[in-house]
């Protein structure tokens, strides 16, 4: 009785291009990339060398860590602004804990992952619980965190930190490249998320909260219980960045971080990753955290003042987000 | 008796309604009984029955503040009522949020807020329901079978003849009424037992409505009966087996559209038709 309902033909056409701009703009971060280093090769002889390349993404490891943090939280509808101060915190603990008061390192450093999990975890209830706007609630827990830091540490730097808690900037060689733990460690927490969010129930979940909540908690989704875990998994991951920085610097230093909430931030948003939530790719994280590596390091081989740096990533983020409203505008 | 309602006894209302329907010896899918729900001093449902029979369309309409929405969110564990019964398959049953609805395979379509425009298809099937991989890769490592989530959701859509040839397009690629598609196989893919659907037209121009009023029939058609709530009476005579009319709380008569015009649900929804008329409770 029913004749078969035929797929709108113009509808289908219209979704033919919008997806192919899709997989363009989704290749728009990787093309910057590629075209930024094309240039900086052609520019300098020492860019494009193992060494130089090594130390690109040694510069971009705390960043990088909390980028993946970040990346979730803004898959969500979210945005952190606290990450950077909770990394300080977090590695300020690892290494006092163990230089000061004479804590076995391990412990040291998973308490220091312990304090900035339960950072996550308060944002997250208060974010959830309290209906409160992820901005503010993070905006108060970057000024909280970034206190206590500064009373906890004294405001001293903590040096000569054991083994353990350095052991993130020791390297390895590659035919003649230095390579550092903490690189390895950051590539593997990307595949890790990339897995997770690809390829397990959580991700896609994590996805559906940011891009239509109601949706999600009538599919019988616990929201709460999601954002929760996202606050924490992030926090878990701004506990792995102190460690990281302890190894980048081989200090715990209460001055950390000021910037890389911002930093982050900028990552996420060059990724192609959108501020509104449900839309975003971590691989793309990892391609923002690199242009930014290397628009820095390419401009400093070639002796152009570094604020010029700041400038483009200025002009770039700009135009990401300009890119992501019209897309997401035509899609409405 | 007067000319404006005839044949009389099609009319039941409130009181007769229990003794049995044409229904004959059919036992309801879905049944309540004496539902009250009071907000402060507004109470939107002041003992509502309702029935349900196996491979009907109902459609459920009533004024404004008639207690239409609020039955349905009853009935699909959206809220729950301060005083009587529902009952499952003769099963006296406790909703207390949506997901219990769904243990009972009640599942509701809503009118735009059930899509995750940014996930694919099969992504929004099946939405907190997903199917992980056989063996360690899915126990331990939790993988999700996409193939096999995409090849199900296919099914799925074809037998309700939606034609849509990729479940890998992200649903805000396609159109309104092809989206109300995907929400209704969501739903008649996982209901056993009810699909509840709360004006799935409204938002749709008329080429879509027909779209969609045709998957209803579908749904029937397949064994599942359809509560349907719309305040467009043309669909509702088109589509509508049994006509369930909400008024202040209750519900005042269950009416067939083949014995009843148009002209004579609306007046006995907003209560011009009364009296002898509709045999009130």
């Amino acid at each position: 009785m029913n004749t078969a309902v035929p797929a709108d033909g113009a509808t289908s056409g219209a979704s033919g291009v919008r997806s192919l701009a899709a997989s363009l703009w989704g290749l728009g971060p990787l093309l910057a990339l590629i075209l930024a280093s094309a240039y900086f090769t052609t520019q300098s002889d020492r860019f494009l060398t193992g060494p130089n390349l090594s130390l690109v993404v040694q510069q971009s490891l705390v960043v990088g860590v909390l980028a993946i943090g970040q990346t979730l939280i803004i898959l969500t509808a979210g945005i952190d602004l606290s990450c950077g101060a909770v990394m300080a915190l977090a590695s300020v603990v690892m290494a006092r804990l163990a230089v000061v008061n004479g804590v076995n390192p391990l412990i040291a450093l998973l308490l220091g992952i312990l304090v900035a999990a339960l950072f996550g975890v308060a944002n997250g209830v208060l974010i959830t619980r309290f209906d409160l706007p992820p901005f503010i609630v993070t905006l108060g827990t970057l000024n909280i965190a970034f206190a206590i830091t500064h009373i906890y540490s004294q405001n001293q730097t903590i040096t000569r930190v054991p083994d353990l808690l350095g052991i993130l900037g020791s390297t390895f060689r590659i035919g003649g490249t230095s390579i550092t733990y903490g690189t390895v460690l950051m590539f593997a927490l990307y595949v890790l998320t990339w897995y997770v969010l690809r390829l397990t129930a959580a991700g896609r979940h994590v996805y559906a909260v940011g891009d239509n909540p109601e949706a999600a908690r009538r599919s019988g989704i616990n929201t709460t219980q999601l954002l929760i875990a996202v606050y924490l998994l992030a926090g878990i991951l701004y506990g792995i960045a102190g460690w990281v920085s302890i190894g980048r610097t081989g200090a715990g230093d209460p001055n950390a971080g000021q910037t890389d909430n911002l930093a982050s931030i900028t990552a996420v948003v060059l990724g192609g990753t959108s501020l509104f939530g449900g839309r975003g790719r971590i691989m793309g994280t990892l391609i923002g955290v690199l242009i930014v590596g290397v628009f820095r390091n390419g401009l400093q081989l070639i002796g152009v003042e570094s604020v010029y740096q700041v400038l483009i990533t200025g002009i770039l983020v700009i135009l990401a987000v300009i890119v992501d409203q019209f897309a997401r505008k035509r899609q409405l | 008796m007067t000319e404006s309602v005839s044949p009389n006894n099609a009319l039941h209302g409130q009181s007769n309604i229990a003794s049995g329907f044409d229904s004959g010896n059919r036992k309801p899918v879905l049944e309540a009984r004496g539902l009250v729900k009071r907000y402060g001093q507004v109470t939107a449902l002041d003992g509502a029955d309702f029935e349900l029979f196996p491979g009907e369309i109902l459609a459920v309409i009533g004024d404004n503040g008639a207690g239409k929405s609020t039955l349905i969110k009853a009935l699909a564990g959206a809220l729950v009522p301060d005083e009587g019964e529902i009952y499952v398959d003769g099963q006296l049953v406790h909703f207390r949020n949506p997901t219990d609805a769904r243990r009972y395979g009640i599942e509701t379509v809503y009118q735009d807020l059930a899509l995750a425009p940014a996930l694919d298809i099969s992504e929004n099937i099946f939405l907190g329901r997903e199917i992980r991989r056989e063996g360690p890769l899915g126990s331990i490592f939790r993988m999700l079978d996409k193939r096999r989530m995409r090849d199900e959701s296919t099914n799925h859509m074809r037998d309700l003849k939606i034609g849509i040839r990729s479940m890998g397009q992200a649903v805000e690629t396609l159109s309104g009424g092809q989206r109300q598609g995907v929400a209704v196989a969501r739903s008649s893919a996982f209901a056993r037992h009810v699909v509840i659907m709360d004006e799935p037209t409204a938002a749709l121009g008329v080429k879509e409505s027909h779209m969609v009023l045709d998957l209803i029939k579908q749904v029937r058609d397949r064994g599942l009966p359809v509560i349907l709530i719309s305040h467009n009476m043309p669909q509702v005579f088109e589509v509508a087996d049994r006509v369930h009319i909400q008024r202040l709380g209750k519900r005042i008569a269950v009416i067939e559209p083949r014995e009843f015009s148009m002209s004579d649900a609306v007046a006995i929804m907003t209560g011009a038709m009364v009296g002898e008329q509709v045999p009130t409770a």
